[in-house]
């Protein structure tokens, strides 16, 4: 079967510092794989990589069996490459309606026509608005982003995300600063994703990892430690020792 | 709240956006003496309006908008003066031309950087062509200027009088022509993704939006009006000067659009018609020291009205709205 998503020896380095190092790594259609680490593991780095945002020192990203190491961002979103970011990356002075609208007429092909108004695009519109329904923020469609409290304002990054009905989507702690209260929220709305996504997800929330993830990949100082299911990882001895600092007993 | 398009827009003429025109009309009939300063305001605001779409809308910080300013004004002038062309519509759409050519061949080149650089990079390209326009005295007559510039009737009919009416009305025309223009374009997805540059370029990229097409070519678009409001400049005055493209025509420019209100369509309305007003009453009334109150005007409107007069606008609709 072909990798929804797959890196081949991808490495980067900066100078003499090596953030990632020959990661193979490999995401089929419809798994739910979080990507874990400590701090400075180049979990982001790796995510900035096969999205494009960052170009990689050596090694090949291929989408859907497709070389797409050199493409550039845009490219890389039109072949059905989503993310969202660690920290929010919201129009913030724009409606709700219009931070998803704006990704959904992208990928419509609409969104560099100049002669119709925007809202006559009714199909751009309703295509957002079900969206937002869906996550529960039909309510809030048209306040603007900065005037959503920080839980909803995670919730309208994953929308925009999946207004480009990725094939591939990439979350970088979508719980990221949300109050474990809220949290419930986003990860309600990560299970009702459609199952034939493949989803990677970067998280410290291991409560969250361990619900949500059925394959797990810890990487740490821009190598991948170990690859597995959530029991092995919770068994395995080294992830341990990187998390709890456990040295040396044997 | 503030109005800039998107997809909730209601994008129906309100009955707020007859009143420039209105208010242009009121003051060709009421005011024939004040025609010429009538017209220089809205040169001035069909300027700002350019400066708007790519500073208001999509973001690009800019000082050296004066370059397309000065080079439409050249373009009409030199054809008048020199070639012999002395057709005002010939002028226009041959410094339209001249405003997009240069804005896709620069904005090409300085849209690949952002911020202080790209700051830079305007001023630079001014100075350049400010620079060209002092030795190529053949053509422009350098320092002294350009005169002996012809204009003949507008469609052979309506001739530019020494009043000042057929410059007002040919002024505003071309103004109503292009405000019509770009309503449209802020309304329009284009227009959206605009506004969505301006607000996180990193997500543009995020969504697949070509954000760097998408900023040349409305940086292409905004040179475009930028040379027409260059090219009427010349028609109304008959003459050219350096200070067109100098520097600091276009830092008054966007102190202009900043006392009207960035962002928005009508703050490149109400800017240059309060500013260029005050100006020319603090001349009269303050021959040495008009400066001075300019200045006082600008530090009131950062300080306590962000947003400028359209923002202040929109605080007393609210307060009206709310008492009502």
């Amino acid at each position: 079967m072909i990798a929804a998503l797959e890196t081949r020896g991808l490495c980067k380095s900066f100078g003499a510092l090596t953030v990632a190092a020959d990661i193979n790594f490999r995401l089929d259609t419809g798994a739910r794989h979080a990507l874990i680490g400590p701090n400075g593991a180049g979990k982001t780095t790796f995510v900035n990589m096969l999205t494009g945002r960052l170009a990689s020192s050596s090694g090949r990203i291929l989408l859907g069996g497709e070389d797409v190491t050199a493409l550039a961002q845009s490219a890389r979103v039109k072949r059905g490459l989503g993310r969202t970011f660690q920290i929010n990356t919201l129009f913030r002075e724009l409606s709700v309606l219009d931070n998803i609208a704006l990704g959904v007429a992208e990928r419509r092909g609409d969104a560099g026509r100049v002669w119709r108004p925007a809202s006559a695009y009714a199909e751009t519109r309703d295509e957002s608005m079900a969206l937002l329904a869906t996550l529960g923020l039909a309510d809030d469609a048209t306040q603007r982003v900065r005037d959503l409290p920080y839980g909803k304002q995670r919730l309208v990054e994953i929308a925009i995300a999946l207004g480009l009905r990725p094939k591939v989507l990439l979350l970088d702690e979508p719980a990221a600063g949300v109050p474990s209260l809220e949290s419930e929220r986003i990860l309600e709305a990560l299970d009702q994703l459609p199952p034939e996504i493949a989803i990677l997800i970067i998280e410290h929330d291991m409560d969250l990892v361990f619900r949500f993830a059925r394959r797990i990949t810890v990487l740490v100082q821009g190598e991948v430690l170990v690859e597995g299911a959530p029991e092995e990882i919770a068994a395995d001895r080294r992830v341990h020792q990187v998390y709890l600092g456990e040295g040396g007993h044997g | 709240m503030k109005h800039s398009g998107g997809y909730s827009a209601d994008t129906r003429i309100r009955w707020t956006e007859w009143l420039p025109w209105a208010i242009a009309l009121a003051g060709f009939f009421l005011l024939p003496e004040y025609l010429s300063l009538g017209a220089r305001i809205l040169i001035y605001i069909l300027y700002a309006l350019s400066l708007d779409l790519i500073l208001g809308y999509a973001g690009i910080i800019t000082l050296g908008h004066s370059a397309f300013f000065g080079l439409g004004a050249y373009v009409a002038g030199i054809l008048a003066a020199r070639i012999g062309i002395t057709d005002p519509m010939l002028q226009l759409v041959a410094a339209a031309a001249a405003g997009a050519l240069l804005g896709i061949f620069t904005g090409a080149i300085i849209l690949r950087t952002r911020g202080l650089t790209l700051l830079m990079l305007t001023l630079a390209i001014t100075s350049v062509l400010l620079e060209i326009a002092n030795k190529a005295t053949a053509l422009t007559g350098g320092a002294d200027g350009l005169s002996g510039v012809v204009i003949t009737p507008i469609l052979g009919y309506f001739k530019f009088d020494l009043y000042g009416k057929t410059a007002f009305l040919w002024c505003l025309l071309v103004l109503f022509a292009v405000w019509w223009l770009v309503r449209r374009l802020i309304y329009s997805p284009f227009g959206a993704s605009l506004t969505g540059v301006r607000e996180n370029i990193v997500r543009m990229h995020a969504i697949g939006a070509p954000v760097y097409l998408r900023m040349v070519l409305v940086y292409t678009f905004s040179g475009t009006i930028a040379g027409i409001a260059g090219a009427l400049n010349t028609q109304t005055n008959q003459f050219v000067g350096l200070n067109v493209l100098g520097f600091e025509s276009a830092g008054e420019l966007l102190v202009m659009l900043i006392l009207g209100g960035v962002g928005r369509i009508y703050g490149a309305f109400a800017g240059p018609l309060v500013y260029l007003i005050a100006q020319d009453w603090l001349a009269k009334q303050f021959p040495e020291y008009w400066y001075l109150g300019i200045g006082a005007i600008l530090v009131i409107v950062v300080m306590f009205a962000r947003g400028g007069i359209l923002g202040i606008a929109d605080r007393l609709a609210r307060l009206i709205g709310k008492s009502a």
